[in-house]
């Protein structure tokens, strides 16, 4: 038997407010270092010195090719075994775990976005800062980034999108946020199933704020923002759900 | 520093060689710029003259010879007699005072004409805002865009970028103006309001390098004009000498080729 009821009595009760809150909050700092840790990646993977891109080769290619509940486990379990040391095994509580987990995984999807973002800007635009008069790191953080950026925002909002789903995965370590929280209370009162709908509902709703704001960063990074009238452009709703009408900026 | 280079001189290039794996594009290359000279440089392409402009402001780097803009060492140190790369800061600084023009323009396109031409005054040489746009305003309308301050390159014809790209080239004071093929990007009726403000900049005395296609400008602007091909300086001379009576058949040979 399904019951609505127990449904619509959780959607707002406290134990899933703040376990939405968990969900945002991890999210968001672990897609922050990720982007950090991505840009520093990309910036060594595009080094010519062999000391910097191997390493940086090696790391992308060890956090993209295992599986990130892996990383998890071995983070929380095989770690604190191999040290047998309670300082090592206190500092690496669940949530420590989570966020290192995810931002060490998370750097290495957001390096090769970054590098392709900077790849996509045009040489003569360094060249141009170059005969200007500016170093290398200023012509990046002027000149090539502000530029890359705007290659790097739609994978990032996708990658940050994927993160709030991700994050689902703490709960394997008995994390409670909207998974987590639905399975323990779950659980025990015999109402999986409807508490999974509501951890569902949430993670809807944060998906989907996050959509329009991605899609408010991506028009103020839009250089012509205020005189273009794109008429194929399709609207949120209609890149989202497929459906809805094209939009007149 | 070792070098016999005259008080006048603001280029000097002593056997420049330059070379892309196995291929030598610059062969021994000899180069001296007087103060407020206007060299142009002319030749088929792939005689290295648009790598030659390149090395001046060390673009690109070079496998042999020195470089030296108003009697300093470009892109590298002499330390005890041996040429090593020079630090990074110290090439810039010499950068900043070496403008270039590309063939591409190169304007920054996430920034309007004004904010091309005011990013390095404030962000190399660290001068105030309300300063460098007073200046940046003088430099659009000395290059007859006061009216575009505000727009952004792609809005602006190739022929309007390129003197954007000059404007913001001069917004650093240099005593140097390098071209290289600034209105070969261009469509045929937008060369002449480039060449224009070229001309405007040669009468007033800039020490100018132009790699160019432009003959007319050459011949009517240059002091001296260097030919090359295959990687050497074929010939050089008052423009005068180079197209009215070279004795050398193969600058001969390309002139005739541009005449057609």
């Amino acid at each position: 038997m399904f019951h609505w009821d127990v449904v619509w009595q959780n959607l707002f009760a406290s134990s899933f407010l703040t376990a939405a809150w968990t969900t945002l909050w991890l999210s968001v700092i672990a897609q922050v270092i990720g982007v950090l840790l991505g840009l520093l990646l990309a910036l060594m993977r595009m080094s010519h010195s062999p000391l910097l891109n191997l390493p940086a080769r090696f790391y992308i290619w060890l956090f993209r090719g295992s599986p990130l509940l892996v990383q998890i486990l071995i983070l929380y379990t095989g770690i604190p075994e191999l040290f047998h040391n309670s300082a090592v095994t206190s500092f690496l509580s669940a949530y420590v775990v989570i966020l290192i987990a995810f931002s060490l995984n998370e750097g290495a999807y957001m390096a090769e976005i970054v590098r392709a973002g900077i790849e996509s800007v045009d040489m003569g635009q360094m060249e141009a800062a170059k005969a200007l008069g500016m170093r290398t790191s200023l012509g990046m953080r002027r000149i090539i980034l502000p530029q890359a950026a705007r290659v790097i925002v739609p994978p990032l909002g996708n990658e940050f999108n994927n993160m709030l789903k991700t994050t689902s995965l703490a709960s394997v370590i008995g994390l409670l946020e909207l998974t987590g929280t639905a399975q323990t209370i779950g659980s025990i009162s015999f109402t999986t199933f409807e508490l999974l709908i509501v951890a569902t509902v949430y993670y809807l709703l944060l998906t989907t704020l996050w959509g329009y704001t991605q899609s408010w960063i991506e028009r103020r990074l839009d250089p012509n923002r205020n005189q273009k009238v794109e008429l194929d452009t399709k609207s949120l709703t209609a890149r989202m759900m497929g459906f809805g009408t094209p939009r007149v900026r | 520093m070792g070098t016999d280079m005259q008080e006048n001189e603001m280029v000097r290039g002593e056997q420049i060689v330059k070379r892309f794996g196995s291929l030598t594009v610059l062969n021994g290359v000899d180069l001296s710029v007087k103060r407020g000279q206007v060299v142009v440089i002319i030749g088929p392409s792939g005689s290295g003259k648009t790598t030659l402009l390149r090395c001046i402001n060390h673009l690109e780097k070079i496998d042999g010879g020195r470089i030296y803009v108003d009697g300093e060492l470009v892109g590298y140190r002499d330390v005890n007699g041996k040429v090593v790369e020079d630090r990074e800061a110290n090439v810039a600084r010499i950068r900043s005072r070496i403008g270039f023009v590309f063939q591409r323009f190169n304007l920054f396109p996430h920034m309007n004409a004004l904010d091309n031409i005011i990013e390095a005054p404030i962000h190399v040489l660290g001068h105030k805002r309300e300063e460098v746009t007073q200046r940046a305003h003088d430099l659009l309308a000395k290059v007859g865009l006061s009216e575009k301050a505000q727009s952004f390159p792609h809005k602006l014809s190739g022929g309007q970028q390129q003197r954007v790209a000059i404007a913001r080239a001069l917004a650093m004071n240099p005593k140097l103006m390098l071209f290289d093929e600034a209105t070969s990007a261009l469509d045929p009726e937008l060369v002449g309001e480039v060449l224009k403000v070229m001309r405007q900049l040669a009468d007033e005395g800039m020490t100018m390098v132009v790699v160019t296609h432009e003959m007319g400008f050459a011949r009517d602007v240059a002091d001296h004009v260097i030919f090359m091909d295959k990687s050497v300086i074929v010939e050089q001379g008052p423009p005068e000498k180079v197209f009215g009576q070279t004795e050398n058949e193969r600058t001969r040979n390309f002139l005739g080729m541009i005449a057609q």
